[in-house]
């Protein structure tokens, strides 16, 4: 649907005060799906997502979108694209003259539809994002999460097949954030639409995005699909997103006594990660039976990432040679992701 | 002086301020306006960037600006004759007043569509809105509030301004209050002449100040 090929933005006119952007970036977003892109503030995605419809141009490489090129086409093309792609905003960008019905009803009479199409098409979206009653109040009188609301079916009066999301929940509280990912995920899932989100929020690409993209400092850092790099993360930039999410941190107390190499009477602290198959299976149970050892856990927890079950448990053991050596016998032979945090005494 | 003179006097001036104010006002806006819209349009990098010219017509208006009026109404005298026929009286005066006018509404005007959040031309770009109709759509009707204030503002300057046209035989509350109130020594004239142009500009602001809050979505209180 959309794909980056080497592309490089730069701003500044001359060479002194040139500041890179964007260096060397390749992704494509695949038709459909939910992708998100991830970074810290600074690290480009807001040009990132500004050069797919043509609010930024690329210094060099090609931006496509649906096979065409976006940096090839001209003021009235770049126009007609962007009435395929919607899109949303941080600060919602509504405007503040206008009633909700009149600013999904803005795009429609950009794009030239008679009076009585763009109420056909108005009445409909706002009930599509559950606020049909609100057609007549002025964005001063709507909520944050309503706002964002109308903002989407704004983005939606075009019938665009591409979404782009601008930070879309970052000014909003965690409960409305959710509310507004569950309606993305609905339109996801039944208008087929194709959605690109860009955030700093691990919480918004765990929850719905299949697929993401790490951003860092005007590169891609590390892209798959969510599940994967969420569970395996490789580079240091998507470690330090990721340590914001609950279970991805020992409790600092603890944290506080591990020791490097074991001692006289210690014990291990190791994390089992469950996912896809051993997420289904009764394995701490035979986990204490096998080892024969107490076992007690230290920190824990159980989410789903990208719709997927996943579990991080950090437990500890006597760490003897017998016991160490029963253990990895067990995680080798049930596939047990594990990692030996440290030794407690 | 008779009250039934003074009578006369006040509301044959009153008529004359009022139509120097309304024509002055009408014809200035509508030049100072879309050269406002130009002024907060044409920076770099904005919708119809044209810095060059920004820069020239900028300047032209800053030019205009620091010109003190009652320079401008006798430096533009034979411009006026050319354009009114005549150098004196009520419909010569309008001449210096519009010109006067046109700088003022831009600049004021161009500070009010500098208000409207940037966020909400790039919405309207997203949506693949030509310049126009951001202009129209966006901006213009998201700064009617502010743009319904600077009107104001300017007619209440106009009201000012129009005393000094006295000087070329246009007449209105302040030459009355000049040639009666001052030179012939009439106390009660200044006062009535006074207390009449307070209430004018009392009207026109407060009638301003309710349609900008009329306008203006952006904090409804209900």
């Amino acid at each position: 649907m959309v794909a980056f090929e080497a592309v490089t933005k730069r701003f500044g006119r001359n060479d002194e005060n040139q500041f890179t952007a964007l260096d060397g970036i390749d992704l494509s977003v695949a038709r459909g799906a939910i992708t998100g892109i991830i970074g810290r503030s600074g690290a480009g995605k807001s040009t990132l997502i500004r050069l797919v419809n043509g609010l930024e141009k690329a210094t060099s490489g090609r931006v496509l979108v649906d096979g065409v090129e976006v940096g090839g086409l001209s003021e009235s093309g770049l126009r007609d694209l962007r009435r395929q792609v919607g899109m949303i905003f941080q600060h919602f960008n509504l405007l503040s003259s206008r009633t909700a019905f009149e600013n999904v009803a803005l795009p429609l009479e950009i794009a030239g539809l008679p009076a009585k199409a763009i109420r056909e098409k108005v009445g409909p979206l706002l009930d599509l994002v559950g606020l049909g009653d609100k057609a007549n109040r002025y964005p001063s009188e709507l909520s944050g999460g309503q706002k964002q609301r109308i903002g989407i079916a704004r983005a939606l009066a075009t019938s665009p097949k591409l979404l782009l999301s601008d930070e879309a929940t970052s000014a909003l509280d965690p409960e409305t954030t959710q509310s507004i990912l569950d309606l993305l995920r609905r339109i996801n899932a039944e208008l087929g639409l194709t959605v690109l989100l860009i955030t700093h929020e691990m919480e918004v690409v765990k929850t719905i995005a299949s697929d993401v993209a790490v951003i860092d400092r005007g590169r891609i850092v590390e892209k798959g699909r969510t599940f994967d790099v969420f569970t395996d993360p490789k580079h240091e930039t998507t470690r330090a997103l990721l340590s914001g999410l609950a279970g991805a941190k020992l409790p600092e107390a603890i944290a506080r006594k591990l020791a490097a190499t074991p001692q006289a009477v210690s014990r291990a602290a190791v994390r089992v990660t469950f996912f896809g198959e051993t997420a289904q299976q009764p394995l701490v149970s035979r986990l204490i039976q096998e080892l024969g050892s107490e076992v007690n856990i230290i920190a824990g927890t159980i989410d789903e990432i990208a719709g997927e079950p996943y579990g991080s448990l950090v437990i500890a053991y006597s760490a003897t040679p017998e016991v160490l050596a029963r253990a990895e016998r067990f995680y080798r032979e049930t596939g047990l992701q594990t990692e030996v945090l440290g030794y407690v005494a | 002086m008779s009250p039934d003179m003074l009578f006369n006097l006040l509301t044959k001036a009153l008529l004359q301020t009022l139509q120097m104010v309304a024509a002055a006002g009408l014809i200035g806006s509508l030049i100072g306006l879309p050269i406002g819209v130009f002024l907060a349009t044409s920076g770099r990098g904005e919708l119809y960037a044209a810095p060059t010219a920004n820069r020239i017509v900028g300047l032209v208006v800053n030019a205009a600006r620091s010109t003190p009026f009652i320079i401008l109404v006798v430096a533009i005298i034979p411009f006026t004759r050319l354009v009114a026929g005549t150098s004196i009286g009520t419909s010569a005066a309008i001449v210096p007043l519009t010109i006067a006018t046109i700088p003022f509404v831009a600049r004021l005007a161009e500070a009010a569509i500098r208000e409207v959040d940037k966020g909400l031309i790039e919405a309207a770009r997203a949506m693949g809105a030509t310049p126009m109709q951001i202009v129209f759509k966006v901006l213009l009707a998201e700064a009617r509030p502010g743009l319904t204030l600077a009107l104001t503002l300017t007619l209440v300057s106009l009201v000012g301004y129009s005393a000094m046209v006295g000087a070329v035989g246009g007449g209105g509350l302040g030459d009355l209050g000049i040639r009666y109130g001052y030179q012939r020594f009439m106390p009660d004239v200044m006062l009535a002449v006074v207390v009449v142009l307070i209430v004018l500009v009392q009207a026109i602001q407060s009638a301003g100040d309710a349609l900008a809050r009329r306008f203006d979505k952006r904090s409804r209180k209900t």
